[in-house]
């Protein structure tokens, strides 16, 4: 079978261009190096079925960051390679297809973001620039898919023009004068966006478009979330849910195996969905009713943010306060995507050059990072003791995020280099492929979740049946009450984050905790193991020897921050 | 007249031309491939902070091009 590259600079549209060609829906975002890992899809042609793979952008084929090896390595694989071009960019772009012509591998170019360069006034010879580089060029948006079947029909005529090596100082000078010929710009003013654009990345007004930017978001996220939860979730659970399994309890002996797994304990004679703990209870109702709204809101902004192209920007504002860190400005980005959840936060750390920053940013967002579904429980169960104890809470995590990269920063070998980033222009979202986006997510997040959240939410029940639980909570207690001041049953739930830690702060909620007690124990649980998937993604981010190093920081610190907690509270 | 300065110096919104890189090949490779190379017409848009990145316009292009490399990159500006 062949083997088609889907290659080009970064943030050039690649993977919605992908998506257009296979059915294979990936997430496309509005800056550079969205794809860190390859993803393969099947391309009809007529009869034939090709493979094509979705290639890390690149500036050149120098290998100079781990994505770059990765796309070079990837290039002698294949046997054809479409050149995504974007169009508003012409002159960096061809930069790429001369260095890809000097190979010997046929090439098509689809020339993308067509519509925005139209948008733009930028007039570019389709049939000139055939000519001059002697390869098929078909005009594409990647977006809404037009040109994409003449791109599918045309690939049988990729052919390799059989150009000789040059030099750098060559091939830019070649690029310059096939961009003269083929390429004339309309003159026009400043857009809104543009403005807007400059605005965000100079000192004062920067930090002021980041405060509405941060705040609006928060806004957003907390009251979707809430309106969601008042007026659809809650209603379905109560007038839906709770006559069903309050009529399976009345059949079942509520002494039994199986009701306490199932229901779990009734309250006042009543099932109650945050304190009964049974699968179908607590175990259903966590996830639906007090998770997901939360996930949803959040991937809705954070979405938005990404396509619209600000992300970048609060890279450039953050770069002073990353280098403290021993990170650059790109690395608040993963740390932003670990509020959703960690694992793709951890994942795009890959973005960064060293293996110091990546074991920073890995570190950092373990400890000091929370993820969706661990926020929306803290701010359900605790929020009810009122805000004081959620702000406690949320500037611990971000302290130790802080101060941990600090200490790292001087005490971690390795280099940390400098900031040297594209700035994408502000685009309006496509509603189509914002939707899309989170609705991946989301679907990601409830194949991911949802049988564990069950599967924990039994396990915990089959252990408290048959008392396994009090003889580790009688081993570990010590620590527990004397050090975090909190009552052995807490042990139990900060085991069970291992599996999730939205299940762990259910079981803290029906521990009967003081407020104290309950923000100690949401502060450590955040800061100390992470959640099983995420320890499987630091050990394939990082490897053995650099995963334990990361876990012995969090456990340490998510001690050290409770017991000064305990003491200070 | 034209002046040589480091790309730090130069105001928000001056253009100005880029004379030579104070840097090995490293530096070199990761900036001309994104299109920033001696001889070429660079506009300053803005700097985020004190020691933050300048953001640089070449071409259509922005770029935000850290601290110590916006030291190393000398232009050619009218003043």
């Amino acid at each position: 079978m062949k083997h088609i590259m889907l290659m080009g600079n970064p943030n050039v549209g690649k993977s919605a261009v992908f998506s257009r060609l296979t059915g294979v829906h990936v997430v496309a975002s509005n800056y550079p190096g969205t794809t860190v890992e390859y993803t393969q899809g099947a391309l009809k042609m007529g009869q034939e079925v090709a493979t094509l793979i979705d290639v890390p952008g690149t500036y050149g084929l120098e290998a100079t960051s781990k994505a770059e090896e990765i796309a070079i390595d990837m290039l002698k694989r294949g046997d054809v390679v479409i050149n995504v071009v974007d169009a508003t960019n012409l002159e960096r772009n061809l930069h790429l297809t001369l260095h890809l012509l000097e190979e010997s591998i046929p090439v098509i170019i689809a020339l993308n973001i067509w519509d925005d360069a139209k948008h733009k006034g930028i007039v570019i010879d389709v049939k000139k620039m055939e000519e001059l580089l002697g390869v098929p060029v078909v005009p594409t948006v990647g977006i809404t898919g037009e040109g994409i079947k003449e791109l599918v029909l045309r690939i049988p005529e990729a052919v390799n023009p059989k150009v000789k090596k040059r030099s750098e100082e060559e091939r830019w000078a070649e690029v310059g004068r096939i961009v003269n010929e083929i390429q004339t710009i309309e003159h026009r003013h400043h857009t809104l966006l543009e403005v807007l654009s400059d605005l965000s990345v100079k000192p004062v007004s920067g930090l002021l478009v980041a405060s509405v930017v941060f705040f609006l978001s928060y806004e957003v996220v907390r009251r979707t979330a809430e309106t969601l939860i008042g007026y659809i979730f809650d209603p379905f659970f109560e007038k839906v849910w709770q006559p069903l399994v309050t009529r399976f309890s009345s059949v079942l002996n509520p002494d039994s195996f199986i009701h306490h797994v199932i229901i779990g304990k009734l309250i006042e004679g009543n099932i109650d969905f945050v304190q009964s703990f049974g699968v179908l209870t607590t175990g259903l109702y966590v996830p639906v009713a007090m998770v997901l709204p939360y996930v949803f809101s959040f991937y809705l902004v954070l979405g938005f943010l990404e396509d619209f192209g600000y992300l970048p920007r609060l890279a450039v504002l953050f770069d002073s306060i990353m280098h403290r860190m021993g990170l650059h400005g790109w690395a608040i980005i993963p740390s932003l995507l670990g509020l959703g959840c960690n694992v793709p936060g951890i994942m795009a750390s890959r973005i960064l050059e060293s293996r110091k920053e990546r074991l920073i940013s890995a570190t950092i967002i373990s400890i000091g990072v929370p993820c969706a579904a661990l926020q929306a429980m803290i701010w359900g169960l605790l929020g009810n003791y009122g805000a004081r104890y959620v702000i406690i809470v949320y500037s611990t995590l971000f302290f130790a995020w802080f101060l941990i990269g600090r200490i790292m920063k001087s005490f971690v070998k390795g280099y940390s280099p400098e900031l040297i980033m594209e700035i994408p222009p502000y685009r309006l979202p496509s509603v189509q492929i914002l939707s899309k986006k989170v609705w991946m997510r989301m679907v990601g997040f409830f194949k991911e979740a949802l049988p564990i959240v069950l599967l924990g939410v039994a396990l915990v029940n089959i252990l408290y049946y048959f008392k396994v639980f009090n003889i580790i909570a009688d081993f570990t207690s010590p620590l527990f009450t004397n050090v975090l001041g909190l009552p052995k049953d807490t042990v139990l739930a900060m085991a069970i984050g291992f599996l999730r830690k939205d299940v762990a702060v259910g079981m803290l909620g029906v521990a009967g905790l003081t407020a104290k007690q309950l923000t100690i124990a949401c502060t450590v649980l955040a800061m100390s193991f992470p959640c099983v998937a995420t320890f499987v993604v630091i050990f394939k981010e990082l490897g053995l020897a650099d995963m334990l190093k990361s876990v012995a920081i969090m456990l340490s610190s998510s001690i050290i921050a409770g017991a000064l907690l305990n003491i200070i509270l | 007249m034209s002046k040589r300065i480091i790309l730090r110096e130069m105001k928000d919104g001056e253009s100005g031309i880029i004379v030579e890189f104070l840097a090995g090949r490293g530096m070199y490779e990761r900036l001309s491939a994104l299109g920033i190379r001696p001889g070429v017409k660079i506009i300053k848009v803005g700097t985020a902070s004190k020691h933050g990145p300048v953001v640089v316009r070449v071409g259509r292009n922005q770029t935000a091009i850290g601290f110590g490399m916006s030291c190393k990159i000398t232009v050619e500006v009218d003043r």
